[in-house]
């Protein structure tokens, strides 16, 4: 409790007067006060657990802040118990082709001649029992359900906090739509390996390993865009399942006749998106020729084995190898794999990719309406480091329009920023955490699967509205419940609000989320509530907790 | 049947005893007052690739008998689980027979050989093209019926304007503009067991304090919303003139339209979707697997026309599917990916018992990749009729991008 007592006694001060006259704040003039506290925990973080204010409080904000941007050095004890139970994490694409891609598809062929059989049996052709999923198909699932939850449980509990929002943040940039056929099995390894690593690396290496990896390649077709003057084929043919899920199939032969219907030739896809969501922006410059050119250099970057989980292959006798021109720049011919390659370098060292990245981080971390002011600098960073990630983060962190009263609960959490924040400020012990993954999915934002390339929005407009708050106040009712009761859905360990004084509960966790910085009504609303699971969740279900 | 003027001074009563009203509320009565009921889109997604050559038979077409050996539906009068003629041409399925009313009431129209212009035989992607109305152009944000709410802005909206039934709100209706996804209309409201009117007003004061602008106005209309719906119950409604809904979660899906359009909340978009459609194995003919789904789909779609009675005269009913199917059977008597297909526009106001759309033919030649059945109209163009000529948009081209609209390309659904 007197830590608690020490967060409402320090007040309110710091984040709008030191923040705003200092212009660069630097380490001794970084403001401390729990408010900053607060704040830094929600933007490099999921927001603040029992006990993370006083941390900080002790680490000092700046150097919490640059242990952030250093993950590596950031112990996280912790998390590996939590992550123990779910075994695809750590497998290749290949071994997940093996364990549990392959096996749904044997047993799916099986219940197909299985029916073959019963039809011929029942020549009347009765209407069919509806099918059951097979446990292989159960299994094939769990891959993606591994992956949603171990996103859940790092959120809530690992120490590298800013490492998991910039995970988000990436993958969400080069999104990959896990409903899309194979890339279910595809997503493991590409959060794992392609996006993960790089968060705080060099942007051209994040972009080249997104480019080469089977889940894009898959996700926006270039795994099968040919030259159009290639008289060869795609090495694969697609085979649709039964639910649609297309399945390679490596090309048999086929007699000359028929090959002026097979599907090939350039796919520009990826072209297109490389440049309009992952590079250059919607107005980057770029005109319907460069889409053309780029996908003329990408022809050929496939995926070898594709149905054994194989990895990035490229395929010379797909590749178109003529010239291109790509943005005024010349690709000269004959230049195979490298002309995608020397692509991926134009589109990161260009300016228009620099601001708008920039814009995209500042509008995560600062606000919706990102200040042009730090954009420019943010990409002026971005360009002088050859597009090093951990400083153009470093600037935007320590930027006074980060610390700007402006800033302060500007955002709106997404339902995934909301539920992770929930568990998080109650302290919950997450026994199960498809609960918490089910929770995201029924507030809209289904992880792993969003449609678009575009990812989910990243602005309030997208997540407020009449059905979504409502299901926000179920949420907060829900979780309240099982933190009050410990039920056995999602054990949840109240440490802050275990008190058995029902007032003390609400009081501690409010100060906990939301540093008791709340409108007069929510505070008397709090105040009049019967029970734990009532106060716990008009805390969580407040439109203050709807801020970050 | 509960008359508007009934629910209004039901629910002035109610708003009495609250204290106030909702503004919308009162809105909404007046504009319908003074210009007659709304009109209201139901638009319907069979998700999974549904068969048009087997809902709609082109019975007339010799190449179909030929495709099809062992999967095609009889001709009329061919005996047991014949298909039901329409124009002597074309033919029903025999499990949409609880249509045929509709067809013989000039309320049920065909477009034939519909579809896309792109090429992908992908369920995701050609989905995500209907959807959103750009085919081709994967990174569309908003869906078409999102652009229409926008495209037609009123100002007497209330939350229940668009509404699907189905989990998450469809790509179709995601967007800027307000939509609401809700399984069970029931139970739209703050849920907290016994609770659940303390915690409700609870979060009704928090949110109706907050400074905070945008949550302080969409928490209000959240809060209108529930006390909107608990007075218009529209659970109330049952089902009109023996209107028999199968107990399928799409059937209770289009029971809950019906009871939300009868409840006068301002309803003018809803959404439904049904599954199922996938059948490249033992499809079945006038009976089995696809039969069985039809059989649902049809008894469903017949018993929200019998409700909506004369409502359904300021309403269109839309099917939809994301492509056709190939025209040849397959090995496994069932049949692969296509591109036409078959959409249905049901309503008072549609000029029915027509197939509408040039007929491409079935022959080998005639065929789209020489496989599947051409597309003749662009489903675009269906689309953007119900907007212009039943909902009253003055402008669709914000709502179908990169395809300006043409009266001369609509199918010609309205008079």
């Amino acid at each position: 409790m007197t830590a608690r007592l020490a967060v409402a006694l320090l007040g309110l001060g710091g984040i709008f007067c030191v923040g705003q006259r200092v212009p660069h704040a630097r380490a001794a003039s970084f403001p401390q006060d729990d408010r900053t506290i607060v704040h830094v925990l929600n933007r490099l973080g999921f927001g603040p657990r029992p006990g993370d204010v006083e941390r900080v409080r002790r680490l000092g904000v700046q150097r919490y802040i640059d242990e952030q941007l250093h993950p590596e050095r950031v112990a996280d004890p912790g998390l590996q118990t939590r992550l123990a139970g779910l075994e695809t994490l750590g497998l290749s694409s290949r071994a997940i082709a093996e364990q549990y891609e392959r096996p749904a598809i044997e047993a799916r062929r099986q219940q197909q001649r299985q029916q073959q059989t019963l039809m011929k049996m029942d020549a009347s052709g009765a209407e069919e029992p509806p099918k059951q999923p097979t446990t292989e198909q159960r299994r094939a699932n769990q891959v993606v359900q591994e992956l949603a939850e171990q996103k859940v449980l790092r959120a809530v509990y690992s120490e590298r906090q800013l490492q998991e929002v910039l995970t988000d943040f990436w993958f969400n940039h080069f999104n990959v739509d896990a409903r899309k056929g194979a890339d279910r099995f595809l997503l493991t390894e590409y959060e794992r390996e392609a996006i993960r690593p790089h968060v705080l690396g060099k942007f051209r290496d994040l972009l080249e390993a997104t480019a080469k990896s089977p889940a894009m390649l898959f996700y926006l077709d270039n795994w099968m865009s040919a030259s159009p003057q290639d008289p060869g084929m795609p090495p694969y043919r697609i085979v649709r399942g039964r639910f649609g899920s297309p399945m390679f199939v490596p090309r048999r032969p086929r007699p000359a006749a028929q090959k002026k219907n097979a599907q090939r030739g350039l796919n520009e896809n990826y072209g297109r998106e490389l440049m309009e969501l992952h590079t250059l922006g919607v107005d980057g410059g770029y005109t319907q020729h460069d889409v053309t050119e780029v996908a003329r250099a990408f022809t050929g970057w496939t995926i070898q084995q594709p149905r054994q989980g194989g990895g990035f292959g490229f395929e010379a006798r797909l590749h178109d190898d003529g010239e291109k021109i790509v943005l005024g720049h010349r690709i000269k011919a004959g230049g195979g794999m490298k002309d995608g390659e020397q692509v991926l370098d134009l589109l990161a060292a260009h300016p228009s990719t620099a601001h708008f990245i920039a814009t995209k981080l500042v509008r995560r971390f600062v606000s919706d309406t990102p200040p042009s002011s730090l954009v420019d600098r943010a990409a002026a960073r971005f360009t002088a480091t050859g597009g090093d990630l951990r400083e153009t983060m470093r600037t935007i962190l320590t930027s006074r329009e980060f610390l700007s009263p402006d800033a302060y609960r500007a955002k709106v959490k997404t339902p995934f920023e909301f539920v992770v924040s929930a568990a998080r400020a109650t302290g919950a012990d997450v026994i199960n955490a498809a609960t918490l993954v089910r929770a995201v999915q029924q507030l809209g934002m289904p992880l792993y699967q969003c449609q678009p390339p575009t990812g989910y929005a990243d602005s309030a407009d997208a997540w407020v509205n009449t059905g979504a708050l409502v299901n926000r106040m179920n949420f907060a009712t829900q979780i309240a419940t099982v933190v009050s009761r410990q039920s056995s859905v999602v054990s949840l360990q109240p440490s802050p609000v275990s008190q058995s004084s029902s007032s003390d509960a609400g009081r501690s966790l409010l100060s906990v989320a939301l540093n008791d910085d709340v409108s007069e009504a929510t505070r008397t609303t709090i105040a009049r509530a019967t029970t734990p699971a009532q106060m716990i969740a008009l805390v969580l279900g407040a439109p203050e907790f709807q801020r970050r | 049947m509960q008359s508007r003027r009934v629910f209004l001074k039901q629910g002035a009563c109610a708003f009495v005893s609250l204290g106030f009203a909702p503004s919308f509320l009162t809105r909404t009565a007046f504009a319908a007052g003074a210009s007659g009921r709304p009109k209201l889109l139901i638009a319907i997604f069979q998700r999974g690739a549904v068969d048009g050559l087997s809902v709609i038979v082109p019975f007339g077409d010799p190449d179909y008998y030929r495709a099809r050996p062992s999967i095609a539906i009889a001709r009329p009068n061919g005996g047991e689980h014949a298909s039901i003629d329409l124009d002597g041409f074309f033919a029903l399925n025999p499990r949409l027979q609880p249509l045929k009313p509709l067809w013989d009431a000039r309320q049920l129209a065909v477009v034939h050989a519909c579809g896309s212009p792109d090429s992908t035989r992908s369920h995701f992607d050609a989905q995500d093209y209907m959807e959103t109305a750009t085919p081709g152009v994967k990174n569309t944000t908003d869906g078409w019926l999102n652009r229409y709410l926008h495209a037609k802005q009123t100002s007497d909206a209330t939350p229940f304007r668009a509404v699907a039934l189905t989990p998450q709100l469809p790509r179709t209706l995601q967007g800027s503009a307000a939509a609401l996804a809700v399984t069970q209309i029931g139970q739209f409201g703050i849920r907290a067991g016994q609770a659940s009117d303390i915690v409700g007003a609870s979060f009704e004061a928090e949110y109706a304090a907050a400074a905070d602008r945008v949550l302080n106005g969409t928490g209000r209309e959240a809060f209108d919303a529930i006390k909107m719906l608990k007075i218009a119950d529209p659970s109330r409604y049952q089902p009109e003139r023996g209107a028999d809904y199968p107990r399928s979660p799409f059937g209770q899906a289009l029971k809950q339209i019906a009871q939300l359009a009868k409840s006068n909340v301002g309803l003018e978009v809803a959404f439904a979707d049904v599954g199922g459609w996938d059948t490249h194995v033992n499809q079945g003919a006038g009976e089995g697997q696809l039969a069985g789904r039809l059989d649902d789909f049809s008894r469903s779609i017949a018993a929200l026309a019998l409700d909506l009675g004369d409502r359904l005269d300021d309403t269109v009913v839309l099917t939809m599917s994301e492509f056709g199917r190939a025209v040849n059977e397959n090995g496994n008597r069932g049949t692969d990916h296509g591109h036409g297909n078959v959409m249905l526009v049901i309503g008072g106001g549609v000029r029915g018992g027509h197939v509408y759309g040039r007929w491409p033919g079935l022959a080998v030649e005639r065929r789209y990749d020489s496989r599947d059945l051409a597309v003749t109209t662009d489903f675009r163009d269906v689309f953007g009729e119900i907007v212009v000529r039943h909902m009253g948009v003055t402008d669709a081209d914000p709502i179908f991008p990169g395809h300006p609209t043409r009266p001369d390309n609509f199918p010609g659904l309205f008079a």
